[in-house]
Order: C-alpha cells, then sequence, then structure tokens
C-alpha cells in the first residue's frame, strides 16, 4: 500500500490551498496519507488537513527564522524513517523551497510543475505542460522512492472528505548551521483592493497593449465595476508598471476564472499556461495574429482604449 | 564581494523549440540567447560588485554553442565566464545540474551566488534551492529587492500575500525575480570587451563529480485543444458582444 505524504505550508488563512487540494489528489491513491504541516497550527488548521483526508500530521513550528532549510533537514530524517513512497508539494515560494533543499539533502529527482499525477501499482507517472500547455508531457522516476513532486495550484479540486481529527506528531526543526542561518526581521501584506486573483469569478488581466503604465487604470475601472481581481503579464510586471502579485503564467499565478478578460495580451505561453483554463476568455487585441484569439471564446481585433470605456460605460448604465 | 551568477543560454523563446523524438530533449542551436530573466540577475551582481569593488563570474551549464548568450552577459559587464560543456550532461534534471554548478562555484570561491527562479526553458524553479543545499549556504529566494551591508545580504522575498524582509550572512544565494533591477543594455564598449573576456570551458570530468539524471519521459503528446471561439472586428459596438457573453456566462 502506497504511503503518501503532502506538505502544507500554513498561510494567513490557514492551511495553503493547494496543499488541501493535493490531499484531496492524494486520497485517491489509496495506502496511508499524512499531512507534513509548517506552520503554527491552530487546532481549526490541523482539522483542516484532518477533514481533507490526513489521517496524520507531522506539525512543524517555525521560529523567526527563515525555516525552509531547517524543514527539508526535518522532513528528510522523518522520510528516512517513515520511507514514504511520495512526497508531495505545491508550487508556492516555501514549497519550492523546502522541496528543493530536499531534494538535494536526500539525492532524490523532483517532478516539477505537475499538473496530473496517477499512481498505478506504485508506479507514479507525472504530467506537466509545455509550450503554452500546448503540450503534455509525461514523465516517470528512475530514483527509488520517495519520489517528490511539486504540482501548480488548481490542478485538483479541494474537497472534504469529511475525515476527523488527525493524530499528531509534533516535528522539531533542527539547527542546521549557516544553511538555516536566515532570519525573517519583518513581514509586509499587501491590502490589494478587490477580490482576491486566485479565487476571483472574473479576472481583467492587461498586457503590453496597455501601452503605458497609467494604462493601467482603464483595467481597473473595468474590474472594479465587474468586482473582479485585476492581472498581469509578465512583460508588464518585468516594467516595473504592475506589481508582482499580478502575474498570471508560468512563472506567476494560475487562474481558472469564470470569465478571464485579456485586454491588450498576445499571448504568449508563458502567459497562457497560467489562464487557458479559464471558463469563457474574451480577448481584446489590436493584432489578429495574437496568439490569445486561439484560446478566446469571443476575441476582438479591435484598440482596448476603444472598446473598455465603452464597456465600462454599458455596464454602468445596466 | 566574489559574486557568482548562474546564467543559461536557451533557444531564442520567439521561435517555439523543438523536442528530439527519441530523447525528447530540447534541440539546442548553435545560436542560442541569454535567458531574459537572466539578465536581472546579471544587473543585481554586476550592482552588488560595483558597491564592494568585488567581481562577477557567470556559471553556466549547457551546450556552448557559438556562446552568443554568455558574451551578451559579458558585454553587460562581468568579468569572467565558466561554462561546464559535456555531451554526458545532455538532459541532466535540476538536481544534476546543481551538482555540477555548485562544483563550478565551489571551485571558484564565492560570496554571493545569485540565480533567477526558474529558467525560461525548463523552469522546474528548483535548482537554486538545490544548489544553496549542495553549498551549505543560506538561500534567500524571491528577491524583489536585494541589498548588502558588510557580510550582511538582505532582501524583500516575495510571499502570497506581500513581502518578508530577510537577511542572512554570507555566503549565502539569492534567487531574484524579474523586475528586481533594470538590466543594463551592453555599450559598444562592453560589447567589444566582452569578445576578449575569459571563457573557461570544462567536462563533469574536470570538476571530478559525476551526476545522474532519475526521471525519464515516457511520453509527449498534445493536450486536449481549446476550440477557440468567434473572432470579431471592432465596429465600434464590439463592446454590446462583450455585455452579452458576460451576460450567458451569469458573471453579471
Amino acid at each position: 500500500m502506497a504511503k503518501t505524504w503532502v506538505f502544507v505550508e500554513e498561510t494567513e488563512e490557514g492551511p495553503a490551498t493547494v496543499g488541501l487540494e493535493l490531499l484531496t489528489k492524494a486520497r485517491g491513491f489509496g495506502g496511508e496519507l499524512a499531512a507534513v504541516f509548517l506552520g503554527n497550527g491552530s487546532e481549526e488548521n490541523l482539522a483542516a488537513l484532518g477533514a481533507h483526508g490526513a489521517s496524520k500530521v507531522f506539525h512543524m513550528t517555525p521560529s523567526d527564522a527563515l525555516p525552509t532549510a531547517a524543514a527539508a533537514a526535518a522532513l528528510a530524517d522523518l522520510a528516512g524513517s517513515h520511507s514514504p513512497d511520495l512526497i508531495l508539494f505545491g508550487l508556492t515560494y516555501t514549497g519550492r523551497d523546502v522541496a528543493g533543499r530536499l531534494s538535494a539533502r536526500i539525492g532524490k529527482t523532483i517532478l516539477s510543475n505537475a499538473t496530473d499525477i496517477a499512481m498505478e501499482g506504485g508506479m507514479v507517472t507525472v504530467t506537466n505542460e509545455i509550450l503554452g500547455g500546448m503540450t503534455l508531457v509525461d514523465a516517470i522516476f528512475e530514483n527509488d522512492p520517495p519520489y517528490l513532486v511539486i504540482a501548480r495550484p488548481k490542478s485538483f479540486p479541494a474537497e472534504p472528505s469529511g475525515g476527523g481529527a488527525p493524530e499528531i506528531e509534533t516535528v522539531s526543526l533542527p539547527d542546521v548551521g549557516h544553511a538555516g542561518s536566515a532570519i525573517v526581521t519583518a513581514s509586509h501584506t499587501e491590502h490589494l483592493e478587490g477580490p482576491k486573483l486566485e479565487d476571483a469569478a472574473i479576472v481583467v488581466a492587461a498586457g503590453r497593449g496597455i501601452g503605458t503604465e497609467e494604462g493601467f487604470a482603464v483595467i481597473e475601472e473595468l474590474a472594479s465595476k465587474l468586482g473582479a481581481a485585476t492581472a498581469a503579464t509578465r512583460a508588464i510586471v518585468d516594467a516595473g508598471w504592475v506589481a508582482y502579485s499580478k502575474q498570471v503564467g508560468q512563472t506567476g499565478k494560475t487562474v481558472k476564472p469564470d470569465v478571464y478578460i485579456a485586454a491588450g495580451v498576445s499571448g504568449a505561453m508563458q502567459h497562457l499556461v497560467g489562464m487557458k483554463d479559464s471558463k469563457v476568455i474574451i480577448a481584446i487585441n489590436k493584432d489578429e495574429e495574437a496568439p490569445i484569439f486561439g484560446v478566446s471564446d469571443l476575441g476582438v481585433v479591435g484598440d482596448l482604449h476603444k472598446v473598455l470605456p465603452k464597456l465600462i460605460e454599458a455596464l454602468g448604465n445596466r | 564581494m566574489r559574486v557568482a551568477v548562474c546564467v543559461k543560454q536557451i533557444p531564442d523563446p520567439a521561435s517555439p523549440y523543438d523536442l528530439d523524438p527519441d530523447t525528447h530533449f530540447v534541440v539546442r542551436p548553435t545560436d542560442q540567447v541569454l535567458d531574459d530573466t537572466d539578465r536581472y540577475g546579471v544587473e543585481m551582481g554586476l550592482q552588488l560588485a560595483e558597491q564592494t569593488e568585488g567581481t562577477v563570474t557567470l556559471v553556466s551549464m549547457g551546450p556552448s554553442g557559438n556562446l552568443q548568450g554568455i558574451r551578451q552577459a559579458l558585454a553587460m559587464g562581468a568579468d569572467k565566464a565558466v561554462i561546464i560543456d559535456d555531451g554526458t550532461l545532455q538532459g541532466s534534471d535540476s538536481l544534476a545540474t546543481a551538482g555540477i554548478l555548485a562544483a563550478a562555484i565551489q571551485r571558484e570561491g564565492f560570496d554571493l551566488v545569485i540565480a533567477g527562479t526558474e529558467s525560461t526553458d525548463g523552469y522546474a524553479g528548483i535548482l537554486p534551492q538545490q544548489l544553496a543545499e549542495f553549498l551549505g549556504v543560506p538561500a534567500l529566494t524571491f528577491a524583489k529587492k536585494v541589498s548588502v551591508e558588510g557580510d550582511t545580504v538582505r532582501i524583500e522575498r516575495q510571499t502570497q500575500t506581500g513581502y518578508d524582509e530577510v537577511e542572512a550572512p554570507v555566503p549565502a544565494l539569492v534567487s531574484v525575480t524579474a523586475g528586481v533591477v533594470e538590466p543594463r543594455y551592453p555599450t559598444f564598449k562592453g560589447i567589444m570587451q566582452a569578445k576578449s573576456k575569459p571563457v573557461e570551458t570544462l567536462t563533469a570530468g574536470d570538476l571530478g563529480v559525476e551526476v545522474t539524471t532519475k526521471q525519464k519521459i515516457i511520453a509527449i503528446r498534445p493536450a486536449p485543444e481549446r476550440a477557440s471561439g468567434e473572432l470579431i472586428e471592432d465596429d465600434g459596438e464590439a463592446h454590446l458582444k462583450i455585455v452579452a457573453l458576460l451576460e450567458q456566462a451569469k458573471v453579471i
């Protein structure tokens, strides 16, 4: 029987959603399922892990040090004594840090950017998307377990199973010397207006086609009219026009809203991978050859600075 | 401060890359460009080296080709480059790559290692962390701002909800997000100088390390295609079509 572990970090809103998604997915593998939880861990948070299928939780509490090196070392020790077959991580900043260090520490490869994971008779196949999601790649491990996988958020739904309170094992973070010497001296939360990008039902995204930094104003206006979140392509984040936290794509966030409105977005592969699974895609671009039109339900060849103000006005009159 | 910057030459992203049908490896043309995201790391390295009267060494693994991408980074101002070009490393996973880069960086000596958060072509996004573990140093990752004061490196680390201020003593590794600094354009003088800057080419054997890749692609298949819908020219009334579709989607 397979033994699967899911690494879950704590966020301000509870266990990271991608962790709950992975627990949900891993329930389908059968066998034993445990969570490795990095966070302060209120009773509520630990119960959420149980409700999503973890019968056991290895609980690590961070100090003011950046916990990633120590968490990787603790996880390496745990893996050594418990021999899990599969350890899943979400593609988050901390998930990547812990998975990467663990991989080097125990000499096991990682299959990253997974959008699907299949387990059949102990054989694990991991699927990821390349070329903007147009091509799927299936890969397998050639080392002994534990198999390490990092999965993209929103690849699987998060659904509670009605599982009860998990057994909790407290795991202390070891002293890893110089490698663990980074400390967190302050934390800042950016309070963004409107709904959270990852959870919004409507997303209005801007690309280079907005022309200037000031061009983002019309995107914000439309978003506010629709109760939507705003998003951006890498090009305009790199240009410094929009905050990195709004970036959608390979390097940024993955979103699957009901409606994705792409304004002045060409549809570089980098971007498509983060939004192509939206239910309805509406694109406005001057260039009729823009690749974004290849995935759009409605494509408008035109100037966003003409179309969007009219759209805002029409919505205002409703 | 001795700064090592990890860089990668990749096929020009403007033309989608090909995969070898037998090995499933990316076919690497002779002409490869500097991964665009690496320009931020190179710029960061240059600024910190300038501040501390230090040096910048580029470290790269992959087929050298005509070194076009490496010369781009040298033209920005890096002092020299070490490239591990070894046919036996073709198709390496990030763990094997990190092992090789760690050996090369250790051989050079370093105070600070800078890398991008992920490459544009492979984008596994874990190499900096693996590299830091091999080097036994703290990894200050996803930096959107970096500064050095004495022997302390400080960054603003991107988080899901904002950012953390993180600091560590050197030696350390920093991974930078695109946009951390504005990369400089090479000057004519820089381009000319780059032609004569030292580029050392090594094999895994030269470094005395042996790595093996422990993952294998078993299939490459097309994703289920998303049917594209209607394409209309804006005749001044296109916004009405959008409103109609928003209504149909029941979001307004």
